[in-house]
């Protein structure tokens, strides 16, 4: 549905999006991801034919944006970042406009109707946009960009500004969409990604640095599937008690976190379930088991990871994906990998 | 472009900017017919003529957030990612400003049937006057839009446009000025208001209307040119 390959996008010396492809199924919901300023509005400026790029090519439903640009902007509905209203005019006077615009061959008056009732805003229909709050604007947004039925959404942020009953609301609404829609969000909330998009592009200063399934993306960063125990003993003791325990790599102790216990970060042979050999072992010692819980990473701990790598090399290698990398940077990529999950974990912890 | 025309004529209306502008034009034509009336020489093409000066100083407030607004709203990313070609929304936006305009000049119509009710006129020569003022419009209409397509701010347009407008269209007074010859004939021949006065005359020049028409085509083009460098910006 949506082929994008090799796109650059440079203003004046500033590469704002380098080398960047990918591919979108028909039907795919798809999370753009990354911090603010990555490029991730650029790049769906870029998709719907609102800006040029420097380098690279754009394909939707098989029609280049560039070289056809009338074809290829009826299939998409756009969103930006700022909803594009002429506050001047009242919600259904616009959406009309909009209609005429757009060129849409529904009939108008059912179409519209069904638009302000599904995003909820047929109760302001005739009030003028710039007397609506920023809520309700969004929502207008949104609307206007559900006209004419297009197969491919782009929504550049859509639950900025709401509160959190709005924001359910939309992500209800973006499900229910992505059943017949082919649809590309972007956002920096990781929660929303989570709750609606399948597939994750995570886009950190104008590269994708991950593009995979959420849990798939989880599930590389967070490989180790260690465990933080707390446990009522003697540090030392305990120590070498757990890193005796059948399947066990490496125990580090993570210190005192609550009064007369110490947490201890276990990490297991590869893909070996230790939680009842530790549990067992702490037991037979005599000892209290106070907490088990799995280490594993959240989405966002995985996207700080990632932009917070000093490279996007780096951040490749973090999830697995070779750059060419020497042997010993990445022994040294591990050992720098493991004190940081030790100083998240402690983090998590206070 | 109908969409775009339709929104932007309404938009004269939702704000008084489209009242104001009316109310001028009907106030300076009532005052200039009156005085032509009571002098006994009731001539409408002359009153058609004399609103040029107005018309100089009205059009920026006309065509300032013509393109300006769009992109201060960022209402731009709905129209450019629409399936509409950029002519179409240049054409669209200078259509409305121009029936605005032309709505200015509804009462000559009531003029000419007075005069006409007590001495015979020449509908011809009206109509080639009124003509003559829809391309002068059109021209300044189309500075403007290109003038506010350069910008984000209505004043600045308004402010850049009039300047122009007024070099423009006193451009006969600054010949005198010039000292070389042959460069201040061109500027004599060429200038707006040169063109303009003929109308005023009974010699049909196709030429003259050629001249307008080639000027309104250039600065939508132009306009059109600046909406398309954005998305190469």
């Amino acid at each position: 549905m949506i082929n994008v390959t090799g796109l650059s996008k440079r203003y004046g010396t500033h590469l704002a999006v380098e080398n960047v492809s990918f591919n979108i199924e028909k039907g795919e919901v798809i999370g753009f991801l990354g911090p603010n300023g990555a490029g991730k509005s650029t790049i769906m400026n870029i998709l719907t034919g609102y800006l040029s790029m420097t380098q690279g090519t754009v394909t939707i439903d098989g029609f280049d944006i560039a070289e056809y640009p009338e074809e290829a902007k009826k299939r998409i509905g756009y969103l930006p970042e700022i909803p594009p209203l002429y506050v001047d005019m009242k919600v259904r006077e616009y959406l009309n406009f909009i209609y005429d615009l757009k060129k849409v061959k529904f009939p108008k008056g059912p179409h519209i109707d069904e638009i302000l009732k599904l995003v909820k805003i047929d109760n302001v229909q005739n009030r003028l946009i710039k007397n609506l709050s920023k809520g309700y604007r969004q929502r207008v947004g949104f609307a206007q960009a559900l006209i004419g039925n297009p197969d491919v959404l782009i929504l550049d942020e859509p639950t900025v500004g709401l509160d959190p009953k709005q924001i359910i609301e939309i992500r209800n609404l973006i499900s229910r969409l992505g059943q017949n829609h082919t649809i590309i969000l972007s956002s920096h909330i990781l929660s929303e990604i989570q709750a609606v998009c399948k597939r994750v592009i995570i886009i950190n200063k104008g590269q994708i640095v991950a593009d995979d399934l959420e849990e798939n993306l989880s599930n590389k960063l967070s490989s180790d599937r260690s465990l933080v125990a707390r446990i009522v003993c003697r540090e030392k003791e305990m120590l070498e008690t757990l890193s005796t325990v059948k399947g066990v790599k490496s125990v580090i102790s993570l210190g005192k976190k609550e009064e007369g216990s110490f947490d201890f970060l276990i990490e297991p042979e590869e893909s070996a379930d230790i939680r009842a050999a530790v549990f067992d072992r702490v037991v037979s010692r005599g000892k209290t088991l106070l907490s088990l819980t799995s280490n594993k990473i959240s989405l966002e701990q995985i996207f700080l990871r990632l932009t917070e790598a000093a490279d996007n090399d780096e951040a490749r290698r973090l999830l697995g994906i070779e750059p060419e990398a020497k042997a010993q940077e990445e022994a040294a990529e591990n050992e720098t990998e493991e004190t940081k999950v030790q100083e998240e974990t402690e983090k998590e912890e206070k | 472009m109908s969409a775009i025309f339709k929104r932007e004529f309404k938009a004269y209306f939702a704000t008084p900017i489209g009242y104001i502008i009316l109310a001028a034009y009907y106030f300076f034509l009532g005052l200039t017919f009156a005085s032509v009336y009571s002098a006994g020489s009731p001539d409408s093409v002359g009153v058609v003529l004399s609103m040029a000066s107005v018309v100089v100083f009205s059009m920026p407030i006309l065509t300032m957030r013509l393109m300006s607004d769009d992109k201060r709203q960022k209402v731009d990313q709905a129209l450019l990612t629409a399936p509409v070609k950029l002519t179409g929304i240049v054409l669209g936006k200078f259509f409305a400003a121009l029936a605005v305009f032309g709505l200015g000049f509804v009462p000559t119509v009531i003029f000419e049937i007075i005069i006409a009710s007590m001495v015979s006129v020449n509908v011809m020569a009206y109509i080639y006057a009124l003509l003559g003022m829809c391309l002068l419009g059109g021209a300044l209409i189309a500075i403007g839009m290109f003038v506010s397509s350069l910008t984000e701010s209505a004043v600045i347009s308004a402010i850049l446009s009039l300047v122009i407008n007024i070099l423009v269209i006193y451009m006969t007074s600054f010949v005198s000025m010039i000292k070389i010859e042959w460069l201040a004939k061109i500027v004599e021949k060429a200038a707006f208001m040169t063109v303009f006065e003929t109308f005023g005359t009974n010699v049909f020049s196709v030429a003259n209307i050629i001249y307008f028409l080639s000027i309104i085509a250039v600065f939508l083009f132009l306009c059109v040119r600046s909406l398309e460098k954005r998305r190469w910006a």
